[in-house]
């Protein structure tokens, strides 16, 4: 059991890294003059990098296991596309004044519910029939985002120049302009099912095995994998709400996380990967944000991050 | 006891089983023989629930397999396939340990580890069990695999061709365990086999299949009979006995 102690170690490690840039992002640079300002802006921004560095990497390690394929994120179910091809709509018909685009709420839920149905469509694909497997669903998924994309991408070259520009606000993941509005909703969301997740933990455990050992150890296997796909979307969803688009990091972190952590237990997988996603989400956009003063958005380093990684992942593969 | 009534399942326009009815006498070994594509693979997939039956009941111990609670069930029946990749860092005894999670859902108590030390050790692979399965030989792993089967301590077990990709000593190791587990524990195993060399010497009860259906049926020394067989796969047979042993020559 000595891989559990060094598992247990690297986790203590990564939950004080996490803290220390934590606070070294909300501390850094405040004096008396400007604690209350600076507070105001940054607690908000900070609350929001931790729920969404949570729900993606939560989301992705739990996608992962389910699908047993360790370069799959759940975008690859259409969600993001789903998401700018919604947005895109919203502003090429109604523009972008309308209550659909500019009111917060209005916005996410309803940015939401339309993942939500469209992954329950998905489902049916995906348990409609006994031949379709799980891969078959993914490719549906891949297909229909391409589709959405490329309907969002004719709309947008079409559209009015400056409702292009404030469309395209939301289409890069950015924690400069968070949806502070959107705060209380996704944290009400996240949360719970975050806690509630301890439940689960064993039984990822056996799901990573696959299906066919996952039924043998007596797993209801469709009903668990309903459920904890649901979970999926609420939190990307929930994600792209916030900050819009990011699931590439998903990948980053719940691929680190299974190098870092020698264990299968997703016990330690998922909360290293959690703990990975707060790092790199809140050490990014301290560099991004001091270093570089806002000279490029984060999730431009994210995806060029993740896609490296990702190509090496990649590489390594096809060797083995 | 495992009973079989209609049994059909169906892809695209073909019965791949064929209104199969049959019933696996218990504390045998039971052999599923016949050529490639007679439908036993799925057959024995479908008895396990993993694959679904488009018609027909399957009854284990008189309750039909949609009725049976998933974790209890599984306290019963076990089934081993014959790809077993998993990508994942394990050892052979944390493998080994995810059979005892019908009973302990994630939590082992010592019971259940004695279980997996019992069942390690059956499969002579305490000395390996702390090593990864990536790093093991195709036969090693496959050992693996029946040791959590085994460590599931259930009362009917099924295998699909466990004896692939299997040198002849390790063939023979397997048969032997599979023996002494019907023999000594008192369980009843299912087991789909090729080589109908292994089914004449060590199993009770052979069941052979063709294009979907149960073609015939009976004890092993009924069933190896050269014209029984010529039936099932359309070749001559020559059958000897050597210590006492039924062996077949088709080549």
């Amino acid at each position: 059991m000595k891989a559990t102690v060094t598992d247990k170690r690297k986790l203590q490690l990564l939950a004080v890294i996490s803290l220390a840039l934590i606070a070294l992002y909300v501390l850094v640079g405040l004096n008396a003059d400007n604690w209350r300002y600076a507070l105001s802006l940054r607690l908000p921004k900070t609350l929001a990098i931790i729920l969404t560095g949570a729900a993606i990497a939560y989301s992705t390690t739990v996608f992962q296991t389910i699908t047993v394929n360790r370069v799959l994120t759940p975008s690859i179910m259409g969600l993001d596309a789903l998401y700018l091809f919604t947005q895109t709509v919203l502003v090429f018909f109604f523009g972008s004044r309308s209550v659909l685009f500019q009111t917060a709420h209005i916005n996410f839920f309803l940015s939401v519910g339309l993942m939500m149905v469209s992954a329950s469509v998905l489902y049916r694909f995906l348990f409609g029939g006994e031949s379709r497997d799980i891969y078959f669903s993914l490719l549906v998924g891949v297909i229909l985002g391409t589709l959405l994309q490329s309907a969002a991408s004719f709309l947008r070259m079409v559209m009015d120049p400056n409702e292009f520009l404030i469309l395209q606000g939301r289409m890069f993941a950015s924690f400069n302009n968070v949806n502070t509005a959107l705060l209380l909703p996704a944290a009400v969301v996240v949360i719970p099912i975050l806690l509630a997740g301890k439940g689960n933990l064993a039984l990822l455990d056996v799901l990573a095995l696959g299906r066919e050992q996952a039924i043998n150890l007596g797993v209801d296997y469709e009903r668990n994998v309903r459920r904890l796909l649901t979970t999926v979307v609420v939190f990307v969803s929930a994600a792209t709400g916030l900050v819009g688009p990011i699931t590439f990091l998903g990948l980053l972190t719940a691929n680190l996380a299974r190098e870092l952590i020698r264990s299968y237990q997703h016990r330690y997988l998922l909360t290293a990967s959690i703990l990975i996603g707060i790092i790199t989400l809140v050490g990014g956009q301290f560099v991004v944000e001091r270093l570089f003063n806002f000279a490029a958005p984060l999730s431009v380093f994210i995806n060029l991050g993740g896609g490296v990684y990702f190509v090496y992942l990649l590489l390594r593969g096809s060797q083995s | 006891m495992i009973e079989l009534r209609q049994v059909v399942k169906r892809y695209g326009d073909v019965n791949v089983v064929d209104h199969v009815s049959l019933a696996i006498p218990r504390g045998k070994i039971t052999s599923l023989i016949g050529p490639n594509g007679a439908g036993k693979s799925t057959l024995l997939g479908v008895m396990s629930r993993l694959i679904k039956k488009d018609g027909g009941e399957v009854y284990i111990d008189g309750q039909e397999l949609s009725q049976w609670d998933h974790c209890l069930l599984s306290q019963r029946v076990s089934i081993l396939r014959q790809q077993n990749h998993v990508d994942l860092k394990l050892t052979v005894r944390e493998l080994v340990s995810f059979g005892r999670f019908p009973y302990a859902r994630g939590s082992l108590q010592k019971h259940d580890w004695e279980l997996v030390d019992q069942a390690l050790e059956y499969l002579k692979l305490t000395d390996m069990q702390d090593k990864y399965i990536q790093h093991l030989s195709g036969g090693q792993r496959q050992r693996a695999f029946l040791a959590m089967v085994i460590a599931q301590d259930t009362d009917y077990i099924l295998l699909d061709e466990p004896l692939n990709n299997l040198d002849m000593q390790h063939a023979v190791e397997i048969m032997r365990i599979l023996r002494s587990l019907v023999n000594v524990l008192g369980k009843t195993i299912v087991i789909v086999l090729h080589d109908i060399n292994f089914a004449s010497c060590y199993s009770d009860y052979i069941v052979a299949m063709r294009e979907g259906r149960v073609v015939q049926e009976g004890d092993q020394d009924l069933m190896m009979n050269a014209q029984v067989l010529k039936n099932i796969y359309n070749l001559d047979f020559a059958i000897t006995e050597i210590n006492e042993q039924k062996i077949c020559v088709y080549y």
